[in-house]
């Protein structure tokens, strides 16, 4: 269970990637619960972050005089994850949202959940759309292809690290930062371009 | 078919494989007009999305910015005032009206009855905008709605404009109906076309008219009461074979019920302020937390779904649209059909490619 600090106060379960098949039929399939409507699914990114971690130490002075506080600071590197959200409600007995929330082991070559398209057949394109802009690969998806960008695509957009590639074709305008990135670019592909 | 207006939807195409002239397989290609919205949504102010939501479902755009201020207020914990509600729950409905009268003029474009329906279709909805364009400045592109309340207070005037358009509309409707709804050749184009089930639906999380018509009770404006629509007296129409045609007369029927809502929210409009005073439009930045914020909006469930990291622009800023998530039916609607029969159940499920893509 996830607290949700805000105003909203819509709280989520967070579910391990082993058991969220099974969560989420259970979920369907009780009969006090029935979610049987999936009505938002979303990706978000949550990069490696340093965490910086101050322990502090007081040593009392042993003259009697004021304690001495020593400062000790820690990086620590936090992994980044890759997690989906997906809201629930029900068509029967019209209740909801309960949020479903799952997260991969890291960004890069296990970024693996479930599919949860066998449950709700409502995920089917929005977990498409999840694969395309974030890279999350779900497995048992039935028909798991690029949806938005084209299939040559290669990168994620919606990760919050994208940068944009420089080698489109550019036009020369007076902006001084265009001219620039199509500089670089030139530079790059050998100045084959005008 | 496509990208290019296959009849006139958008540039939206499909990769259909025929046997003969029946259609045995059909996938959906999109992405023509991507551009990355949910990206530039993080990249933005809480207040500078507002007007970009406009260009989502650039036919609804006061239900779009309903469903973003709904969702931002839900984050920031924003009151709306009285006045407000109503002239929101106008709004919408009159957005409402426009969209389905819409609907009903290309579906008949896509029977081939080119033209006359459409144009009458269009002179209504000209009306309508008009409204639109007087208080907000744009026929279109909105940008109404703030999180907190409304940006501009209609006039006395304006509301009288607004009853007179309301009272005439009902005879527009019998008219249209009246040429258009016992049709034989609409009738023989769309009975039995594109059937599809209620568990089918709801499985595949198809909302909206498009759910309604397959015979499933399930409207946000009744489900979740958000406004003012548990004070106002309207019914749900349902679909009781979920073809083509039921899709079409939910619309036809919807429309009577938004005549309904608006003849009492324009009757019942308080005086007041329309904003909340603690609403901070410039350098919103609500605490750290998410909220998901979600209407009835005349394609289905538009959603909002926002997550704040306490800086004045979104984390995350995830739109759920309507019309892409109902286009997961589209195969199986189309199944057996003709290519002629494929157009007019797409032009059933009502889709805009400005939401579709993002």
């Amino acid at each position: 269970m996830l607290q949700n600090p805000g105003p909203a106060a819509q709280h989520s379960l967070l579910v391990s990637a082993a058991v969220l098949r099974q969560v989420a039929e259970f979920l369907r399939d009780d009969a006090s619960l029935r979610l049987d409507y999936c009505s938002n699914v979303t990706g978000v990114d949550w990069p490696d972050k340093v965490v910086v971690e101050t322990t502090r130490s007081t040593v009392p002075d042993p003259a009697g005089g004021p304690a001495k506080v020593t400062e000790q600071k820690t990086e620590r590197l936090e992994p980044g994850f890759l997690e989906v959200v997906y809201h629930l409600y029900s068509m029967v007995q019209r209740h909801g949202p309960v949020v479903v929330r799952a997260r991969t082991a890291n960004r890069t070559d296990s970024a693996t959940l479930p599919s949860l398209t066998p449950v709700w057949r409502s995920a089917e394109f929005q977990e498409r759309e999840i694969f395309d802009l974030f890279g999350v690969v779900f497995t048992g998806h039935p028909d798991l292809r690029r949806i938005l960008m084209w299939d040559g695509f290669k990168d994620y957009p919606m990760r919050r690290d994208y940068v944009e590639p420089e080698d489109y074709a550019w036009e020369p305008t007076p902006h001084g930062d265009l001219v620039e990135k199509a500089k670089r670019a030139q530079a790059q592909s050998g100045g084959a371009q005008t | 078919m496509g990208p290019h207006h296959p009849s006139t939807h958008g540039v939206f195409r499909m990769v259909v494989t025929l046997d003969g002239e029946r259609i045995v397989k059909l996938k959906p290609v999109l992405g023509y007009l991507h551009r990355n919205h949910e990206k530039i949504g993080e990249a933005t102010s809480y207040l500078g999305s507002m007007p970009y939501t406009d260009r989502l479902d650039y036919l609804n755009a006061m239900t779009n910015n309903w469903a973003y201020a709904i969702a931002v207020e839900k984050l920031g914990g924003l009151a709306v005032p009285e006045r407000a509600e109503y002239i929101r729950i106008i709004l919408a409905e009159l957005s409402r009206l426009q969209n389905h009268v819409c609907l009903a003029g290309f579906l008949l474009q896509d029977t081939g009855a080119s033209g006359t329906p459409l144009m009458y279709a269009f002179r209504e909805r000209e009306n309508i905008l008009g409204l639109f364009e007087s208080l907000s400045g744009s026929r279109m592109m909105c940008n109404y709605q703030r999180f907190g309340g409304c940006r501009v207070d209609p006039s006395a005037e304006w509301m009288q404009q607004a009853s007179t358009l309301v009272e005439g509309f009902g005879a527009f409707l019998d008219e249209f109906e009246e040429l258009i709804t016992g049709n034989e050749i609409l009738m023989a184009r769309t009975q039995g076309i594109g059937v599809l089930k209620a568990a089918d639906a709801v499985a595949a999380g198809i909302t909206g008219p498009m759910l309604r018509a397959a015979g499933v009770a399930y409207d946000i404006r009744k489900v979740d009461g958000y406004g003012f629509y548990p004070r106002f007296n309207f019914r749900v129409p349902l679909g009781a074979h979920g073809d083509t045609y039921d899709r079409y007369m939910i619309r036809i029927l919807e429309m009577r019920e938004s005549i309904a809502i608006l003849r009492q929210a324009l009757r019942d409009v308080p005086a007041g302020p329309i904003m909340d005073p603690k609403a901070k439009l410039r350098g919103f930045s609500p605490k750290p937390g998410e909220s998901y914020g979600r209407i009835e909006g005349p394609k289905g469930e538009i959603g909002f779904y926002l997550i704040s990291d306490g800086s004045p622009n979104p984390y995350r800023y995830r739109v759920r649209p309507p019309s892409f998530v109902n286009l997961t039916v589209l195969e199986d609607l189309c199944l057996g059909h003709t290519i002629a029969d494929s157009v007019v159940i797409l032009g059933s499920i009502d889709i805009v490619l400005g939401e579709v893509d993002r």
